[in-house]
């Protein structure tokens, strides 16, 4: 059905007035973009010095420079190992919560609720500071744990919510072959669980990669706390617009191709 | 506790900032993402791209990002303005795509058959909108939306390393005084955010019971 549902098809008339609107909206979006691009580009005046625009090749120059790239490679290296080891403690954690919070005994069920309830409802910071003052861990560990118990929790709620949507004929089935309740479980639900659940795991899972950045507090030497930290105190003020772009699109681009991962993930299974 | 208790009136006065954060930008977020997901809904192509292009660029970009932008890149711009305004422009930015998403996905819940039956029960575009969509989409929206401002009373901890002393900043000034009750003093701060985040998370749990419409 290509015609729209809540009003009736536009005649000529009304055709042409979207039209108008569209292109009057499209001149103001692109109006204020231009001004933007010109009052960056404009040169700018400090305590009397005339600074040149943002656009201006001396606010850029650094980028030729191979080791600047390196630094760069090595934070965007650091905010995926960071990613890659607090996603794996991640899937282990939830695996785990998800089993005990559907235990039949309620001396594991009830606890479990509690802990999980309580990972849920705390600021990643806060539990990254935790771990970072009390165990003293050094900031790597204290980003991965940290992050490691927060997503751990919510992942383990989101393989819940997935066991408890499976028709009860999947566990009827497994106890009726003769497997054990454990058994079941782990080889007839949790593995459909997962799938069904894959990507809200994977959304969750960029969630996690873009929380990395929380090491700019912690100070872990992540790509944020490499460009907008060292690189920027290295060089000078003038390049702080230009790393801040840098970093943004490097982001952007990592973040992207994951989000498209996840969309391609939950079209496929449809 | 006894670091925790004679502390009480810095622990409230953090408690207050985090709750003025939570409470501006969350409305600020409210209303802009209302914007946005008109936009993204609305018939006219260059407003939906917009919203699009401007949904998907702020989902990807980490607090951190936002925040940093805000409160170091936009002093260099020449926007000056005190911190805990840019923590809450930054804040509102960020949580404003999640709010037009949760809205987008209440409308576009709403199945098509129930606008088709308004229609031919013979319902205008304003009766079958504001008689037959809307009130199914509120309550789907509801629910989502408690979980993005949820997530937004998390997020203001992030304000703490752009120079608000909100409760994580209370909780750190407080930790670096009181060496020998460090833990006491961050599981105080843990408890001031549980008495927000489990409240809403109970309150969305009961409305996603009771709001849940059965077809």
């Amino acid at each position: 059905m290509s015609s729209p549902v809540l009003f009736d098809t536009p005649g000529p008339k009304t055709r042409r007035r979207s039209l108008i609107v569209s292109i009057v909206a499209l001149a103001v979006i692109i109006a204020v973009l231009v001004w933007v691009v010109l009052i960056l580009a404009a040169p700018r005046q400090s305590s009397g010095v005339t600074l040149p625009g943002f656009f201006a090749a001396s606010r850029w120059d650094i980028f030729t420079d191979p080791i600047v790239w390196n630094f760069i490679g090595t934070g965007v290296l650091n905010t995926l190992r960071a990613a890659g080891v607090a996603m794996v403690l991640v899937l282990a954690l939830g695996l785990l919560f998800a089993s005990l919070r559907t235990s039949q005994h309620a001396v594991v069920r009830i606890p479990t609720t509690l802990v999980q309830e309580f990972l849920r409802g705390m600021p990643v910071l806060l539990m990254m500071l935790f771990i970072l003052v009390v165990a003293s861990t050094g900031a790597f560990w204290a980003v991965v744990l940290g992050l490691g118990l927060y997503n751990g929790a919510i992942i383990g709620e989101i393989l819940r919510a997935g066991l408890v949507s499976l028709p009860r004929g999947q566990r009827e089935a497994g106890l009726s072959l003769g497997l054990t309740r454990r058994q079941t479980k782990s080889l007839v639900e949790m593995p459909q669980a997962f799938r069904q659940m894959l990507p809200v795991i994977v959304a969750q899972l960029v969630v996690l990669l873009k929380d990395t950045s929380l090491g700019f507090i912690v100070s872990y030497d992540e790509l944020i706390r490499t460009t907008m930290n060292s690189l920027s105190a290295f060089y000078g003020n003038r390049y702080l617009f230009s790393l801040f772009v840098v970093t943004l699109v490097i982001y952007l681009g990592i973040n992207l191709c994951l989000s498209a991962f996840a969309r391609w993930l939950a079209k496929r299974r449809n | 506790m006894n670091a925790v208790l004679a502390n009480l009136p810095e622990f409230l006065e953090g408690f207050r900032v985090t709750l003025l954060l939570l409470v501006i930008s969350g409305v600020g977020a409210l209303v802009i993402g209302t914007v946005v997901a008109a936009m993204r809904i609305s018939p006219i192509s260059s407003l939906n791209t917009f919203a699009a292009v401007y949904t998907e660029l702020l989902r990807n970009t980490p607090l951190t990002l936002v925040l940093l932008f805000c409160a170091f890149v936009l002093p260099v711009i020449g926007v000056t303005l005190p911190y805990f305004v840019f923590a809450v422009v930054g804040l509102t930015l960020y949580t404003s795509p999640f709010v037009a998403e949760a809205l987008r996905s209440g409308i576009n819940g709403v199945p098509i058959g129930q606008a088709e039956a308004a229609r031919s029960l013979g319902l205008g575009f304003v009766q079958s909108v504001s008689l037959i969509i809307f009130p199914q989409a509120f309550r789907m929206v509801i629910p989502p939306l408690i979980n993005v401002m949820i997530a937004l009373t998390k997020n203001t901890s992030v304000a703490s390393g752009f120079f608000v002393v909100e409760l994580i900043g209370v909780g750190k000034n407080l930790a670096n005084l009181n060496g020998n009750a460090v833990i006491a003093i961050l599981l105080a701060v843990a408890v001031f955010y549980l008495v927000i985040t489990i409240p809403l998370g109970l309150l969305s749990q009961r409305l996603e019971k009771k709001l849940v419409v059965l077809r």
